[in-house]
């Protein structure tokens, strides 16, 4: 038996497996500093058992590491958290400031890999739709990592959200290294499946260096 | 005479820690926070191993282990990762890594690689020299 994958299910499973893969390279990292913390430990011990003295501030300066790596990994499990939760429910209202966060948070990696900035600009009030959270996200997330791909010389990509008459649109601006060539992997042909499941409209637009992202407020309504 | 180690990592606190706790155990460590850096310093100097993070910003490990080789093919290179599949395994070894190590590493068992890293591009580096005579 040959199974198939409905074409969205599949891009989901890849989004979520580079997404849990970048989260567990980073908590591998943030452990590999405890550990040659707790290391250090153990050979000041050492040398102090042979009647070596240990500094007072060394050990201040070890339990400062340690503890921003502990903040450092549990902000990365509580995002890990969040984009677990984002399949709890099919359809959901979220905050489009809130995806946003997360997902910027998600590709802080993948950004820095590339020596891009993403740079969020939020609403300062909330922007609500009623969505598919992960299927959402999943599609945000295929114009940002094509987005971090063409950004400008300044190699800053940043997210505007804007209210439309009816719906609403994330963009993806200062893409100075967008060319005419044919799009063929990018956003819109990737997430041509989830563009029909979330009824969402993307445009990539040379001129103007950026590529919009189209939502209707409902996904129901549309 | 001790082991030249480069220890290449964008964590700086990791780096630190690592290279103190190696030079505690008699080796002659420098350390770079990016691939570019270390690069030049491969380029200026000779180094009997490279331990380097697999994933960096702006140049990842295969470019720089790549580069490095060519600048440098006697040197030793040891890859650290936090996770790595098993066919970019290989293909690191193809390329001419030494050895891939998941992090966090054993420093005992790290300890044991670059002796043994220095071991054999000390054999290299003696047929190198045989065959110049």
């Amino acid at each position: 038996m040959c199974a198939k994958l409905e074409p969205s299910v599949e891009t989901g499973l890849q989004f979520f497996g580079q997404m849990t893969a970048s989260i567990s390279h980073e908590i591998k990292n943030v452990l590999a500093i405890i550990n040659e913390n707790a290391g250090l430990l153990e050979d000041l011990a050492l040398m102090a058992d042979r009647g070596t003295a240990i500094e007072p501030q060394r050990l201040k300066n070890m339990s400062r590491v340690v503890m921003k790596q502990v903040s450092r990994a549990d902000a990365i499990i509580k995002n890990m958290n969040c984009l677990a939760h984002s399949v709890d429910e099919s359809i959901k209202t979220i905050d489009l400031n809130d995806i946003l966060e997360l997902l910027t948070a998600l590709s802080t990696r993948f950004a820095s890999m590339r020596g891009v900035t993403v740079q969020p600009k939020l609403n300062e009030s909330p922007v609500t739709l009623r969505t598919a959270p992960f299927f959402f996200m999943n599609l945000l997330w295929l114009c940002l990592d094509f987005a971090m791909e063409a950004a400008g010389e300044d190699k800053i990509v940043e997210l505007v959200t804007q209210k439309t008459e009816d719906g609403v649109e994330v963009l993806f601006k200062r893409l100075g290294g967008l060319t005419g060539a044919p799009l063929r992997s990018g956003p819109a042909e990737l997430g041509k499946g989830l563009c029909e499941l979330l009824g969402a409209e993307l445009e990539v637009s040379t001129d103007n260096q950026e590529i919009v992202a189209r939502f209707a407020v409902d996904i129901d309504r549309d | 005479m001790s082991e030249k180690v480069l220890i290449v990592d964008d964590e700086k606190d990791f780096l630190d820690i690592i290279a103190e706790r190696i030079r505690a155990r008699g080796m002659d460590v420098s350390t770079a926070t990016s691939a570019e850096d270390a690069l030049n310093m491969v380029e200026a100097e000779s180094f009997d191993v490279v331990i380097m993070d697999f994933m960096m910003p702006a140049l990842d490990g295969f470019k720089a282990l790549k580069l490095m080789k060519a600048e440098q093919p006697e040197v030793q290179i040891i890859l650290l990762t936090g996770n790595v599949p098993e066919e970019k395994r290989i293909e690191a070894k193809a390329l001419g890594a030494l050895d891939v190590i998941e992090k966090p590493p054993d420093l005992k068992d790290l300890i044991q690689k670059i002796k043994k890293a220095k071991k054999a591009q000390s054999k290299v580096r003696g047929k190198k020299g045989r065959k110049k005579k």
